[in-house]
């Protein structure tokens, strides 16, 4: 890890007006959290559909995108990574930095927002709120570091997580069952049914993977993404306009 | 002392050969890498710098490959063509956080020394936003000293700046040259290399058309044939003279212009008022028929 690098990531990811238009997503969020205890009488079961259809499968990767690409996509788009990469540091070390504080930003902005929402909108024994803390607190992790390696990876980094989180996850994993298996919302959802047990099913907090197999994806798909980003800022080119 | 060399190094982009088969050696003093623009230009800097691979070839700094090699920004100090810096940061801020980032011992210390060496002591508390060209220029010259490197590599780093602040860094660079610094600048201004360079490589398309010092390529440059196109109120008599006085090799008679072909420059130049002059022809316009960069370069290659 290295300090300078993280404290220049937080910069650039927090600057005065990012900080603002970043925080409207989790605004939202509460506001909706609010209303849906006024609207249900704190409601167990609206609460569980309201961070299952809204904080879960849109604010939750929306938050991630942002700040995912956002620690790195506008350096590499205009050529300013050179400043970092033209230092006796190893590119792993650079990778690793920006990725720890885009992880902890999204923790922030995305994991914590979503169990206080739980806890706004109207829980039974905290249940909502630690399921929902809990999923959302690795679903921070995974989605940020997937959608950083994207902003390494292409200039199209914004658009390609879109379809991903949008497309992919919401609308064809809806139709098509398979789908639904191979993408982080299910994995995530996994430990969130675990928990919210023996109410889950009331609630409707389900997951199509089982414990244990959502966990290891997981990590595994974390730990890739992770070891690719830094590979491939070791051979990333960088040139001028010409 | 250090030394960057290239030998036989190409590199394409898809089907574009952007470098083709470059041998190049770059030692101590200052090197103008001198082209028009898309002649390779940012490639091969970028591949002296680490930025971009080889496709074939080698680039060695001191013998040891630049590319996936962090260590050698140890050496090497590089100042980017891209205007982005850190925005929203002072220039102070962002050339501290530089010589963090090279973890120096005495980071403050040198932080002020290579703001100074760039003259922008005054202006370091303004956000590099608000700068102009020229001064962000200079900062970012700044960033690429602050651990004092042996080398410097600096693409267009003239571009932008008014002739005071270009004068200031020619002096700059001088004063490093001196001190035994390996400089090279890429540039597409004849006249901005020759008067700082001592020795200059140039590119054409991509290949490594001509190297040496600079009075050498001038007069490569200026021996070529130069066209130029000439109205004046009596055409015929103009090319008649012209082909009598014997300082053009060629001259053609078009129904409103002369055309004429004159080996060299300084004489043809200097004998046409003087011509004129004596036959009381009136010159109405004299132009340079090629004297773009590009056909400058292109005959050099063709050579």
């Amino acid at each position: 890890m290295n300090l300078v690098i993280m404290r220049l990531t937080a910069r650039s990811l927090l600057g005065r007006r990012r900080v603002v238009l970043l925080s409207l997503l989790p605004g939202v969020l509460l506001l909706v959290a609010a209303a849906t205890r006024w609207g249900s009488d704190a409601d167990p079961w609206a609460t569980a559909h309201m961070l299952h259809n809204f904080a879960m499968s849109t604010i939750l990767p929306l938050v991630c995108l942002i700040i995912g690409t956002g620690a790195i996509g506008p350096e590499i788009e205009d050529g300013s990574i050179v400043y970092l990469l033209a230092k006796p540091i190893s590119r792993t070390t650079i990778a690793l930095s920006k990725l720890v504080v885009a992880v902890t930003t999204a923790l922030a902005m995305g994991a914590v927002p979503i169990a206080l929402a739980g806890a706004v909108s109207g829980d039974w024994h905290w249940k909502l709120t630690l399921a929902y803390g809990v999923a959302s607190a690795l679903g921070a992790v995974a989605y940020t570091t997937v959608f950083f390696t994207l902003a390494i990876l292409t200039r199209n980094a914004i658009i390609s997580g879109l379809i991903y989180a949008l497309l992919w996850e919401g609308v064809i994993g809806g139709y098509v069952p398979g789908v639904r298996v191979l993408s982080i919302r299910q994995w995530i959802l996994a430990p969130a049914e675990e928990i919210a047990a023996p109410q889950a099913s009331t609630w409707g907090v389900s997951s199509q993977v089982g414990l244990s197999t959502g966990l290891l994806l997981l990590v595994v798909t974390t730990i890739l993404a992770a070891a690719f980003a830094a590979r491939r800022l070791q051979t990333i080119s960088v040139r001028g306009s010409e | 002392m250090s030394a960057i060399t290239l030998t036989n190094v190409s590199r394409w982009f898809g089907n574009v050969v952007a470098a083709n088969d470059v041998t190049m050696e770059i030692g101590p003093g200052i090197t103008g890498l001198l082209g028009p623009n898309g002649a390779g230009k940012t490639t091969l800097i970028s591949m002296m710098g680490g930025f971009l691979a080889p496709s074939a070839g080698t680039v060695l700094l001191d013998g040891v490959p630049t590319w996936r090699n962090p260590e050698i920004y140890r050496t090497v100090g590089i100042v980017p063509e891209t205007e982005a810096a850190y925005d929203m940061m002072t220039g102070w801020q962002f050339v501290l956080a530089n010589a963090l980032l090279h973890e120096l011992e005495y980071p403050e210390t040198a932080a002020t020394a290579a703001i100074e060496a760039v003259d922008m002591a005054t202006a370091q508390g303004r956000a590099i936003g608000t700068y102009s060209k020229g001064m962000k220029q200079r900062i970012k010259m700044a960033t690429s000293l602050v651990h004092q490197p042996s080398v410097l590599l600096l693409d267009e780093p003239f571009s932008g700046m008014d002739p005071r602040q270009r004068l200031h860094l020619m002096d700059l660079l001088r004063s490093l040259a001196a001190d035994g610094k390996t400089i090279l600048f890429s540039s597409h201004i004849l006249e901005e290399v020759e008067v700082v360079a001592d020795t200059i490589e140039v590119m054409v398309a991509g290949r490594h058309a001509a190297s040496g010092d600079f009075r050498k390529i001038r007069r490569l440059m200026t021996e070529r044939p130069h066209r130029y196109t000439v109205r004046s109120s009596d055409n015929r008599a103009l090319a008649a003279a012209i082909i009598a006085e014997g300082s053009a090799n060629a001259v053609s008679l078009a129904p409103d212009r002369v055309d004429v072909e004159a080996s060299d420059f300084g004489s043809f130049v200097h004998a046409l008022p003087r011509l004129a002059h004596k036959a009381k022809i009136r010159l109405l316009d004299v132009t340079p028929a090629d004297e773009s960069l590009e056909s400058v370069f292109s005959y050099l290659v063709a050579r």
